[in-house]
């Protein structure tokens, strides 16, 4: 069974009057089926309010399902009981940097996690140096977060999610407020994560270049699941992702006109050296 | 009319021990009606320059003149040039703070002292060149989504006419949807009402595909200035320091290297598909 | 000018009076701000200056940072001293125009100067030297009896400690939204005071709101990393009191008595 397993997963919000009474109910997410296998790289595509960010929060137990159900380790979280060990199970960044931080110096901060689940005083020591290690920020312990990049900062609260040493992590739109260095940073500590401590992401993006490396690829509109899929078979469908108004990069673009201004260019380019090799055949 | 900077630099912080040159001895010439992106990673002095544009930061040397009068003369009515320059800063939303948009809206022109029906007027007229939709002009700007949000901020600094109009990073936070939107918004504004427009942006694809002319900020002076073309014909040095140019270009020089006769000098999708048909096409 | 507040801003160098016990170090703080108030004569400021700048010695903060603190409050401290210059009844030194100054008056003055800027720059001290964290750690080791009566002192530290996490990117956004607003057309130095209280809204209301929005963010993010009260909870940097500390104890009650017996000979 996967880590991650949603069946029919559906969430709702209630807007209420003054009085109480329910004036309207959107349906944020809409009967979704996930199913994320221990060690992948997983992204979730979708544009603001297209409900990703919503089923992000389901994972670690900050929402609860309306209907269907969500397994996260085999732990249903719908049960009040299971709360703490989902959360330290599948660790959450979230997209704005400042707004994570709690503590005042970086190494306080990592250990923030391992201190709220009773983590014994020396092995939090040796947590957050292999938190703040496997994410580069190890020179960083004892800088105050306000003085760090926006890449900086958001490599530190991966680290402070690290510490708790989770099976995933879940990354909500974490690049949103970076400036492209920045991004680059977070995208490529993710992988390094995912490939050196076999630790499971889930990243969630509106930024398509960023899912290329995925394994697998979900397309979130209107809370349902619309497209799923390898990032070449998602890739491969030009028209589809502009409907989703999803930005789809240059060179995938550029390939999609000229294959159907008639050259033999096969579908779902993904990087400048595939589309080179295609057009100097 | 124009601005022109004359040998501006400003110092962080001077006397503190860790003084910081954010812009050095910067020279520049923005003429009427230009369509202007400023790029530079963070840290470049990209905002510290517009910043300069509208006096809201004062030069520690050096002078800037706004159609032909100094604006450090003792003088000039700087409230009055940030009226005249005006600038949306990044985030903008997070200077909301009316009980209804309109009225938020009204904020800047009542400030330039005109009357509340010639305010009313002003607002209505911004609201609509930024496409908001009517039925939530009495909304609480608290209550809109992020895209609304913008426009309605947008609309708030265009209500007063500027003739210059700075845009510091109009789309960070956006999704590709509401990018596009703001950015097609921007450019309408343009080429209708013939604004100078400067656009801070650390998107090269964003800018290449808007502007007509791009200033490449680094270490607190411009590195490059020109058309998009001229501009990203340095890919190379641009990469140096962290800046990428747009992912057509490199991809033209690759096929240039291989021999391919096809103009390097390519910065969209679409000039990339014609060049690579008419060059590649016949095979 | 929002920059100059030294609130809560922790200057990281390795001193010993930052690898001193925060309980330490409140306890200190304590003792001489009462000490500040037992000085009323030259032998005890002079005394306090010692202390004073031997402790600054020890801290290896640099001098300018502390003294920042104190432009805050440069115009309290102008209207506080008149007031004790000119309103203090007594025999006249000289007179200005109509007002006389009374010797008491320059003396209550001269003191009430003195305490101030002594009480920030003192205090000061304690706030560069020691993380908010440990700060927190301390005042919530140090009144853990409350605990008895029902007093959530855990709770409380913790607000402290993210209070003071998030002064600096308040202040940070204060300029940002006075730079925003006066790019349309805002003036911040309205006369008169029901003026300037309206100028004051279009500053106030996104700020109350940002900081509404961020304390939500927290505590999303809060509650994603397990936190869940105090209960359970282990420390990563645990209060243990070392040799040193014993020794600061001691030395802060000898200054104690030291300048109560200043006090009392002079």
């Amino acid at each position: 069974m996967g880590i991650i397993e949603a069946k029919d997963l559906v969430h709702e919000y209630y807007r209420r009057d003054e009085e109480g009474n329910v004036e309207s109910i959107e349906t944020a997410v809409d009967h979704v089926d996930l199913s994320v296998q221990p060690g992948q790289f997983i992204s979730i595509l979708g544009h603001n309010g297209s409900g990703k960010s919503t089923l992000a929060k389901h994972i670690n137990a900050l929402l609860l399902p309306t209907e269907g159900t969500l397994l996260v380790d085999g732990k249903d979280t719908s049960v009040a009981a299971n709360e703490l060990s989902i959360r330290r199970n599948a660790g959450m960044v979230f997209q704005n940097p400042d707004n994570q931080i709690i503590a005042s110096v970086v190494e306080e901060d990592v250990g923030f996690g391992p201190e709220n689940i009773g983590v014994p005083t020396e092995e939090i020591w040796q947590r957050v140096e292999k938190a703040l290690k496997s994410v580069g920020m190890w020179e960083y312990r004892t800088h105050s977060p306000n003085r760090l990049s926006g890449g900086q900062k958001q490599r530190v609260a991966i680290a402070g999610v690290m510490a708790m040493e989770p099976k995933c992590i879940i990354l909500d739109e974490p690049t949103a407020m970076l400036d492209p260095d920045g991004r680059k940073e977070v995208i490529k500590t993710a992988h390094e994560l995912n490939k050196k401590k076999g630790v499971t992401i889930i990243l969630i993006t509106h930024y398509m270049e960023e899912v290329v490396d995925s394994d697998y690829v979900y397309v979130m509109e209107k809370g349902a699941v619309v497209m799923q899929g390898s990032p070449r078979e998602i890739f491969s469908q030009v028209d589809a992702l502009k409907k989703y108004r999803l930005d789809v990069p240059q060179v995938t673009l550029l390939a999609d006109e000229l294959r159907k201004a008639g050259m033999n260019i096969p579908a779902g380019i993904l990087t400048r050296e595939e589309l080179l090799e295609a057009l100097c055949r | 009319m124009s601005l022109i900077l004359d040998h501006v630099s400003y110092t962080y912080s001077i006397g503190s021990g860790y003084e910081v040159k954010a812009l050095n001895d910067v020279n520049l010439k923005i003429n009427d009606g230009e369509f202007i992106g400023i790029i530079g990673h963070t840290g470049s002095g990209k905002s510290t320059l517009v910043q300069h544009l509208n006096g809201l930061i004062q030069a520690t040397s050096g002078s800037i003149y706004y159609n032909g009068a100094d604006i450090y003369d003792k003088d000039y009515d700087r409230k009055e040039l940030r009226t005249q320059v005006g600038m949306v800063f990044q985030y903008p939303e997070h200077q909301l703070f009316e009980t209804t948009v309109f009225e938020d809206v009204k904020y800047g022109p009542k400030n330039q002292g005109l009357d509340d029906k010639k305010a009313t007027l002003r607002a209505y007229e911004a609201l609509r060149k930024v496409k908001f939709p009517e039925e939530n002009y009495d909304a609480s700007p608290f209550e809109l989504s992020g895209g609304q949000k913008r426009r309605a901020a947008i609309a708030g600094v265009i209500a007063m006419k500027p003739a210059v109009l700075i845009l510091d990073e109009p789309t960070a936070g956006l999704d590709p949807k509401g990018r596009d939107e703001i950015l097609g918004l921007i450019k309408e504004m343009h080429d209708k009402s013939g604004i100078t427009i400067i656009l801070v942006s650390h998107s090269m694809e964003d800018v290449a595909n808007y502007v007509e002319r791009i200033i490449v900020m680094e270490k607190g002076a411009p590195l490059f200035d020109g058309t998009p073309r001229e501009v990203f014909a340095n890919y190379k040095k641009l990469e140096e320091i962290g800046l990428a140019a747009p992912q057509v270009t490199y991809l033209m020089h690759d096929l240039q290297k291989k021999g391919y006769p096809v103009d390097p000098q390519v910065t969209t999708v679409e000039e990339a598909r014609q060049e690579i048909l008419r060059v590649l096409g016949k095979k | 000018m929002l920059k100059d507040i030294t609130l809560g801003q922790y200057y990281p160098v390795d001193s010993v009076i930052h690898r001193l016990d925060p309980r330490v170090k409140l306890f200190g703080t304590l003792i001489y701000i009462i000490c500040l108030f037992v000085s009323d004569h030259v032998a005890g400021f002079a005394l306090m200056t010692a202390l004073l700048a031997g402790v600054i010695f020890l801290s290896k903060v640099p001098f300018s940072y502390m003294v920042r603190g104190l432009k805050a409050i440069l115009l309290l401290l102008v209207i506080a001293g008149a007031f004790n210059l000119f309103l203090t009844p007594g025999e006249a030194a000289f007179t200005l125009w109509k007002i006389s100054v009374t010797r008491q008056g320059i003396r209550s003055a001269l003191l009430m100067i003195f305490r101030m800027v002594y009480l920030i720059i003192g205090t000061s001290i304690m706030t560069l030297t020691t993380t908010p964290n440990q700060l927190t750690d301390g005042l919530e080791k140090s009144l853990s009896v409350l605990n008895y009566i029902h007093v959530p002192v855990h709770e409380i530290a913790m607000m402290m400690s993210i209070a003071l996490r998030f002064i600096p990117i308040l202040i940070e956004e204060t300029d940002k939204i006075m730079k925003a607003q006066m790019a349309r057309g805002a003036d911040f130095e309205k006369r008169g005071l029901i003026n300037k209280a309206k100028a004051m809204v279009p500053l106030l209301v996104p700020l109350f709101v940002s900081a509404f929005r961020r304390a939500n963010d927290l505590a999303l993010a809060m509650e994603a990393r397990c936190y869940h009260g105090g209960e359970g909870r282990t420390k990563m940097k645990p209060l243990h009191y070392r040799r040193v500390d014993g020794v600061a104890y001691l030395l802060i009650l000898l200054a104690l008595v030291a300048s109560i017996v200043v006090a009392v000979l002079f």
